[in-house]
């Protein structure tokens, strides 16, 4: 089978999230009001060929604590679809 | 005394790091591709080096902690031999989990290269025992991604095991705001492990070792190693 | 499709027909379209760039190569050359000047030399004007983000404002590599039976056609342009880089070129042409990374960080091995053949058949019309000039002028440290680096003067050169070469074009005066948009060696009793001064002439005053005259100084003119009577001791060391 995965990485609360806030500023500074909070992340999308679904989460899983995630600074979800 | 400098795809600062420790270290200078399994026999001194391995893509330092190669670097550790990671070997060592903490985008959010000066916070290191304690040294930065991180409670320990060894000083050694260039927490510019055998920290000292490029406050932590290693283990 | 779809002109097509006795096919005709675009055959520039002086005993090579070698001595040369990237920085500023890097340090090594060390000239629109704004930061992140990545130190620049750079920024990347001269790489050494390998990246659609692009005006949808830029990725370069360095320390390559504009079409014809071969090549061999490609696209794509190799049957499957090191795909695609023929093939069968020599050559030179600018004679007429009421607050605007203040927030993003090499960094009139192999030094000095160059172009191209050769000569450094890049706008209006013609003639005279060849060089023409032209801006690097730093004479070291020497005439010129500029708001003026005469005394002395260690500091005037060297001076060392002079001329010409050759120097009293020596019946004037905490000059400024210096931190 074959699944599309779409995982969002993002920095965990209590970590200063420069990039973050200097674009929330610039975004106000064009005109934007009432933006409350601005987080950064990056997106990993990937295309994967499983037995099922369950292995299919299992993979993303283990990439992440592999390699794709720091847990000390980073938290994540993903979203994960057959194609 | 032995060193080996690891040479990971993308580092720049390898052939700095290898002219550095053949000038002031007496013994052999070994460079070694991340793809090997072993250190060569004997080492006492493994260095990461500066640079962009693996072009900082994903995380700095991400992907070169899993090189083959961490695993023998890693039993290094164990064994209580000695580790240095400079610049982007930091961020090497952050993400294998031999130090704790990350090393996050500056504060300014840009690259900045420039001297500057740091304050040795302890002499009791094998990296820092020929230095005088709180002595200014000024050594130059060159990264991105130099904020050092760790939550609160973390950093607690670290400071009360005495693990911090470098914090971004001015000239007179007072730790102020303007003279941290990246935003770390505490102004810590490197730590130690709880061992301290393995010392991580974002300036150059390779770039502090010869008097015609501007500074020599470097040539102390070779000293400081070799020194120890000397001493210690009667080499 | 016919031959203006691919931007060719009716007497280019049936050149080409001629040449071919037939008419080209449609993958011919887009090649083509290509390979003689200007920005590929310089059609518009070959006549002119043949006044330059080539050769001379430093040359070991001259233009014609990927990059120019002059000699280091003990078996080393030093590869060098500068390279525009300007239509597409305006459209993607982070990625054209992140790829105008990448693409000058593949020149480089294509000459088989290490990259050392990168300069890098940039030219923005007004500060005030929003979209130059942007574009100035994203260039600026642009060439740090890949020049650090690649390990490549960023030793020095220049950077200049004018509205005329508003839609069209200017980025001329510099690089320059050691090469030991028995590895020195040669593109005419490919012998029949050799493989064409491609090694790197695989191949996309990035930059099609982006060679033509870069020959026509930027028109109001550039916007639509974008699939037109090319993606930079450092990481593989600096893979490429020790992966090629390794291959020619083991000899295993027999030619190898950098596949630029026009990538495999452009580099692998080269290579036939100089070597008086034919070749082979087999496109759908080439790793491509988007599906369907077609001939002409995998021929002319510009994706970046790949490299072509000549390489001997035997010696193949070790270059592949230390490809797979590190981790580069190198595939072989095509052979070099005994018959002169260029033959490209898809799929078997041939799309393409062309004589060598026509591609990369034989573009029919367009004789431009040209015709003196109306405005020439207003150009040098200043607007009324008074004498300024506040001297203090004048010097101080000057000094924190977009051209000549503090550029910290520039260089300060790029690592200018890297190879431990680097003696003098960016911020200072001199860049100087160590090279270890040969046991010297070489110095660079980056220079352009857009003002001086539209008032007059023969006088403002030669003084270009000659605040280039004037820098190397104060600091100690003896000429080697020179590379330069010739920014234009659209040659087809004949006052533009004259202004091209003569700033080339004025650039020629005064390398030829001064002993200094062209090695290596670039042009970009068609800088302008519907409303707005750049200011006519050649840019000059030159290179020059030092021995020892015992001959080398830095700026902004005084030391307290120094004495302090003013060499050169005493007023020069107020037209395209910074002065004029900001007193008048316009840099309209009248330039000093030219004098070879004098430029060649001057360096023979400066050179000299170098050798016999008679300075402890020295700074040849440019951007501000006296005043702002002076000031520049004093605000690095911290000392003061009062010019106790009675100037016998107008102050404000002795402190702000600008042109000709003119220097001040910091003798130690010991020293004077040598220094004079050296420069006698030379202008020369002592302008005073130093000492103290103001910078004073008699009847004008007097400002405290201190104050000058906190204006220039901020």
């Amino acid at each position: 089978m074959t699944f599309r995965a779409e995982i969002i990485i993002t920095l965990k609360e209590g970590v200063l999230d420069t990039a973050g806030k200097a674009v929330s500023l610039s975004l106000r500074h064009l005109g934007h009001q009432g933006i409350r909070e601005l987080r950064m992340g990056r997106v990993v999308a990937v295309t994967l060929d499983t037995p099922d679904e369950a292995s299919a989460r299992t993979m993303v899983e283990t990439m992440c604590s592999d390699l794709l995630v720091n847990d000390l600074i980073e938290e994540h979800r993903y979203s994960l679809e057959k194609i | 005394m032995r060193s080996t400098v690891i040479i990971f795809p993308g580092s720049n600062c390898d052939r700095d790091v290898l002219r550095a420790l053949e000038e002031h270290t007496n013994g052999s200078v070994t460079p070694v591709w991340h793809a090997e399994s072993n250190l060569p026999e004997e080492t006492d001194l493994v260095v990461l080096p500066g640079g962009f391995s693996y072009g900082d893509y994903l995380r700095p330092g991400a992907m070169a902690a899993r090189a083959p190669i961490m695993e023998a670097v890693k039993d290094h550790v164990a064994r209580g031999k000695f580790v240095l990671g400079i610049c982007n070997g930091f961020q090497v060592l952050t993400e294998a989990r031999l130090l704790p903490g990350a090393l996050l985008p500056n504060k300014s959010l840009s690259f900045i290269c420039r001297p500057c000066h740091v304050r040795v916070e302890t002499t009791g290191s094998p990296f820092t025992c020929r230095y005088s304690m709180h002595r200014v040294l000024q050594f130059p930065i060159a990264h991105h991604e130099g904020l050092y991180f760790l939550p609160d409670k973390e950093i607690e320990n670290l400071e009360k095991n005495g693990q911090i060894i470098f914090r971004y000083a001015d000239t007179k050694g007072n730790l102020s705001e303007a003279s941290n260039p990246n935003g770390s927490k505490n102004n810590i510019a490197g730590i130690a492990n709880a061992k301290r055998n393995v010392l991580g920290l974002m300036p150059h000292p390779e770039r502090a070792s010869d008097p015609l490029l501007g500074g020599t406050d470097g040539i102390g932590m070779w000293h400081s190693i070799q020194s120890w290693i000397e001493e210690r283990e009667g080499k | 499709m016919g031959y203006s779809d691919v931007g060719l002109s009716r007497e280019e097509y049936d050149a080409l027909v001629e040449f071919l006795r037939r008419e080209p096919n449609e993958t011919e005709l887009r090649l083509f379209g290509v390979m003689w675009s200007e920005h590929c055959s310089y059609k518009s520039t070959r006549p002119l760039l043949k006044q330059f002086l080539t050769s001379g005993p430093t040359v070991l090579q001259g233009p014609g190569e990927n990059a120019g070698v002059v000699d280091l001595g003990k078996g080393w040369g030093l590869a060098f050359k500068v390279e525009s990237h300007n239509h597409p920085s305006a459209v993607e500023p982070y990625q054209g000047a992140a790829t105008g890097v990448g693409g000058i340090i593949r020149d480089i090594l294509a000459m088989g030399a290490r990259p050392v060390a990168s300069l890098d000239g940039l030219f923005f629109g007004s500060p005030e004007d929003g979209h130059s704004h942007a574009l100035a930061q994203g260039i600026v992140k642009g060439v740090g983000g890949y020049g650090n990545s690649v390990g490549v130190p960023t030793v020095g620049g220049k950077t200049f404002y004018h509205e005329g750079y508003n839609k069209n920024p200017l980025v001329n990347a510099f690089c320059a590599g050691i090469v030991k001269l028995d590895t020195l790489v040669s593109s005419q050494t490919a012998k029949p039976g050799q493989k064409v390998l491609l090694l790197g990246a695989k191949t996309g659609r990035d930059g099609i056609a982006g060679a033509a692009f870069a020959s026509v005006e930027l028109s109001e949808d550039t916007q639509q342009s974008r699939p037109q830029v090319q993606i930079g990725d450092p990481f593989t370069e600096k893979r490429l880089i020790e992966c090629c360095l390794e291959l020619l320390e083991q000899k295993l390559i027999a030619s190898m070129q950098d596949m630029g504009a026009a990538g495999v079409l452009s580099s692998s014809s080269e290579v036939a042409s100089k070597s008086g071969v034919g070749m082979i090549l087999d496109l759908d061999k080439v790793p491509q990374r988007e599906a369907d490609m077609q001939g002409w696209e995998i021929a002319l794509s510009e994706s970046q960080e790949r490299m072509l190799l000549i390489v001997e049957p035997s010696k193949i499957a070790a270059v592949i091995k230390i490809a797979e090191k590190w981790d580069l795909d190198c595939t072989e695609f095509g052979v070099v053949t005994e018959e002169e023929e260029y033959v490209l093939r898809e799929r078997g069968a041939v799309v393409a058949s062309l004589p060598p020599d026509l591609i990369g050559g034989n573009a029919p030179v367009i004789a431009w019309a040209s015709r003196e600018p109306e405005d020439l004679k207003m150009r040098s007429v200043m607007p009324p000039l008074t004498p300024p009421e506040n001297w203090n607050e004048l010097l101080l605007s000057l000094l924190t002028s977009p051209s000549l203040g503090k550029k910290n927030w520039i260089w300060e993003q790029y690592d200018s440290m890297v190879q431990t090499n680097t003696v003098e960094g960016p911020g200072k009139p001199v860049s100087v680096i160590r090279v270890l192999p040969s046991e010297n030094f070489v110095a660079f000095s980056m220079e352009a003067d857009p003002w001086k160059c539209f008032i007059s172009p023969y006088t403002g191209g030669a003084e270009t050169v000659a605040k280039a050769l004037r820098s190397l000569a104060v600091a100690g450094a003896s000429p080697l070469g020179l590379t330069d890049c010739l920014n234009f706008p659209s040659p087809e209006k004949s006052p533009q074009f004259w202004e091209l013609e003569q700033c080339v003639a004025g650039m020629a005279e005064c390398s030829r005066v001064l002993e200094c060849p062209v090695v290596s060089g670039n042009v970009s023409l068609y800088n302008e948009y519907p409303g707005g032209r750049i200011l006519p801006t050649p840019l000059v690097v030159a290179a020059g060696l030092i021995e020892s730093l015992d001959s080398y004479v830095p700026a902004g070291k005084w030391s307290e009793g120094d004495r302090i020497f003013l060499v050169g005439e005493l007023e020069a010129a107020f037209g395209g001064t910074h002065y004029a500029y900001a007193r008048t708001g316009s840099f309209y003026g009248p330039l000093l002439p030219f004098d070879p005469e004098k430029e060649k005394d001057f360096c023979t002395r400066a050179l000299k005053t170098a050798a016999q260690g008679t300075a402890t500091s020295g700074r040849a005037l440019a951007g501000g005259g006296l005043g702002v060297a002076l000031a520049r001076e004093v605000i690095a060392c911290g000392l003061g100084l009062h010019v106790a002079v009675t100037a016998p001329v107008h102050l404000d010409a002795f402190y702000f003119s600008e042109g000709g050759p003119r220097a001040i120097y910091a003798v130690p009293p010991e020293r004077v009577q040598d220094f004079l020596e050296i420069w006698k019946k030379f202008p020369l004037m002592e302008l005073g001791t130093v000492r103290g905490t103001h910078l004073h000059g008699m009847g004008a400024f007097n400002l405290p060391v201190a104050t000058l210096q906190k204006v220039w931190e901020e």
